[in-house]
């Protein structure tokens, strides 16, 4: 776990670096799309989306550099952290896979992400709560965007139905990390600054399968499926290291330059 | 009204300077200049994405990050605007991207070069761009109405990238050695593709002269190289960095910047095909394309399935 200079915001640092790393990770991997997308208009939609995770993910940073003090920057916190300490949910590093998948993994997070923001307007931090109300513009939109894109696809051809299904199969056993608490995000709701997350994925599910059965996709059985998680306590798939590798590459290569 | 009769009322419209619009008569050959110079220009900003696009994931910092997602957003965009351009002079979108991929349509060649260290981003926007805006605002007062509107977006936009080019260079050329060596080999590579952008001399090119008449271009190639040359160089003295032209130097009784001669053998290489990465851009474009068949067609049935609906509900 991240131990910050100092000790006493050590749980409020973790918890702002979870929500920045969901961000960031995400943006980055939306990032990827910029250039290749199946068509020029949705190249630019994705990369808008990336565009507004990552003026997130700085904001976060941002916070928590401050809190932190020292030398702490919001791209130290970017850049110089390492896989066992970036503590994003493990579906948000995961490769792309094709356009269905981005989609349907832009969908559970965005939906995950209006309830978690929605929540943390209630924050006893004035600027988790502004943070939380700025950033609440951009994912009403990235789920609105997703959730047509969704439908879209599943209902489109029987080629894309497949493909949906697929990617909601593989996704699936990755959405129930966002709902449960790591030490830090218990220890921020206890002190009136964090949001309980499992109290969100009952309106999570039920929003979610609204837009599947419209999507005419299958709507898994709550429960039912061996959930993965470690993420948010820096435990992660083998993807993040060379996510972080690559993206790190010349903070790393360069120590101490300006850029 | 005869042929004849028709062209002297367009060409008089042109030297009065009044726009020429997607439903007055033009001459065929108008027409089709234009659909070749704006799709042209439109597969240029959607090749020239790819290599910008490869340094997204290894910006320096988030704000650079940020900044350049943002940039190359804005060259999808202006992509955009161009397609729907050619779409008023009846070419769908469709075709024009079906030329690009077959080779058919060509795209600027400084494209095909690759970019291999940060600085490059940094020499992109300065020199590439900067050569770019020179003709977009000539462009600006282009003949073709829906042409020159896009390229008033479009300028704004884009002295915005240049800007943000010249930033990158600055702050490498006052960081460390190794910083300052990656600026300078990045001008290096970059400055003699960027002199080729303005295309070939003007005793050479084939479609200079009617294109002039036509006010399709209102400057030479030539012109409009050595306007971005004086520009250059009093910039580069801010960068405190070298052009690699040892024949470039002030001519008083000019009033111009004396450079040496460009390699028009590379140049023609490029153009037919032959440079570092015409196959990569092209392949990634097609690649891009038709793994996005099936999002498109999903679109298209969806669009129609809800139609149908709406239809029945309706009825």
């Amino acid at each position: 776990m991240y131990q910050p200079v100092n000790t006493q915001a050590a749980n409020l640092v973790n918890y702002l670096l979870h929500l920045g790393d969901n961000a960031l990770i995400l943006s980055q991997r939306n990032s990827e799309w910029c250039g290749h997308g199946p068509v020029l208009e949705q190249d630019i939609a994705i990369t808008n989306i990336s565009l507004d995770l990552i003026g997130q993910a700085r904001s976060f940073y941002q916070y928590a550099a401050s809190l932190e003090g020292g030398d702490a920057t919001e791209d130290s916190l970017a850049y110089l952290r390492g896989e066992r300490t970036y503590l994003n949910c493990l579906m948000n590093e995961l490769p792309n896979g094709d356009w269905g998948q981005t989609i349907m993994r832009q969908f559970f997070f965005s939906v995950y992400q209006q309830l978690l923001y929605n929540a943390l307007l209630q924050s006893r931090d004035e600027t988790v709560a502004a943070i939380a109300e700025k950033s609440l513009k951009e994912v009403t939109y990235h789920v609105r965007w997703s959730s047509e894109w969704v439908i879209r696809l599943g209902d489109g051809t029987d080629e894309s139905h497949a493909r949906m299904e697929k990617a909601l199969n593989m996704l699936w056993s990755y959405t129930g990390e966002f709902f449960m608490p790591a030490g830090y995000e218990t220890a921020a709701v206890a002190e009136g600054i964090g949001a309980d997350v499992a109290a969100l994925q009952q309106r999570w599910m039920e929003q979610v399968a609204a837009v599947l059965q419209e999507a005419t996709l299958p709507v898994p059985v709550a429960g039912k499926t061996w959930m993965q998680s470690g993420g948010k306590e820096g435990k992660h798939s083998e993807h993040l290291g060379f996510l972080l590798a690559e993206m790190q590459y010349l903070q790393r290569a360069y120590p101490g330059a300006t850029w | 009204m005869s042929v004849q009769e028709l062209e002297k009322i367009f060409q008089g419209k042109v030297d009065q300077e009044i726009k020429i619009e997607p439903k007055d008569w033009m001459p065929d050959a108008y027409r089709k200049t234009l659909v070749r110079q704006i799709s042209q220009h439109a597969h240029s900003e959607i090749v020239g994405m790819l290599p910008e696009g490869n340094w997204i994931s290894r910006a320096p910092s988030l704000k650079r990050k940020a900044i350049l997602l943002a940039k190359v957003q804005d060259e999808a965009g202006h992509g955009l605007y161009l397609y729907s351009a050619v779409e008023t002079l009846g070419t769908p979108r469709n075709q024009t991207i079906e030329d690009l991929h077959s080779g058919k349509a060509k795209y600027s060649s400084i494209f095909n070069y690759p970019t291999l260290t940060w600085a490059d981003i940094g020499a992109i926007g300065w020199l590439v761009d900067g050569a770019a805006i020179l003709n977009q605002v000539m462009l600006c007062r282009t003949s073709y109405g829906p042409y020159a509107r896009a390229m008033v977006r479009i300028c704004k936009e884009e002295s915005f990238h240049q800007r943000q080019g010249f930033e990158i260079l600055l702050v490498l050329s006052k960081g460390t050695p190794e910083q300052k060596a990656m600026c300078q080999d990045a001008i290096n590579r970059w400055w003699w593709p960027s002199l080729m952008m303005f295309g070939p001399k003007d005793g050479e090119s084939t479609h200079s002269d009617q294109s002039m008449t036509w006010k399709i271009k209102r400057k030479s190639n030539d012109e409009l190289r050595q306007q971005f040359v004086d520009m250059i160089v009093e910039q580069a003295k801010i960068l405190n960095v070298t052009l690699p032209d040892p024949a470039l130097q002030w001519n008083a009784a000019k009033g111009h910047y004396d450079f040496g001669e460009i390699d028009w053998v590379e140049f023609w290489n490029v153009v037919k095909g032959n440079g570092p990465c015409n196959k990569e851009r092209l392949e990634a474009r097609r690649k891009a394309w038709d793994e996005g068949a099936w999002v498109r067609d999903a679109a298209a049935a969806f669009a129609e399935k809800r139609a149908a609906r709406q239809a029945q509900q309706v009825a």
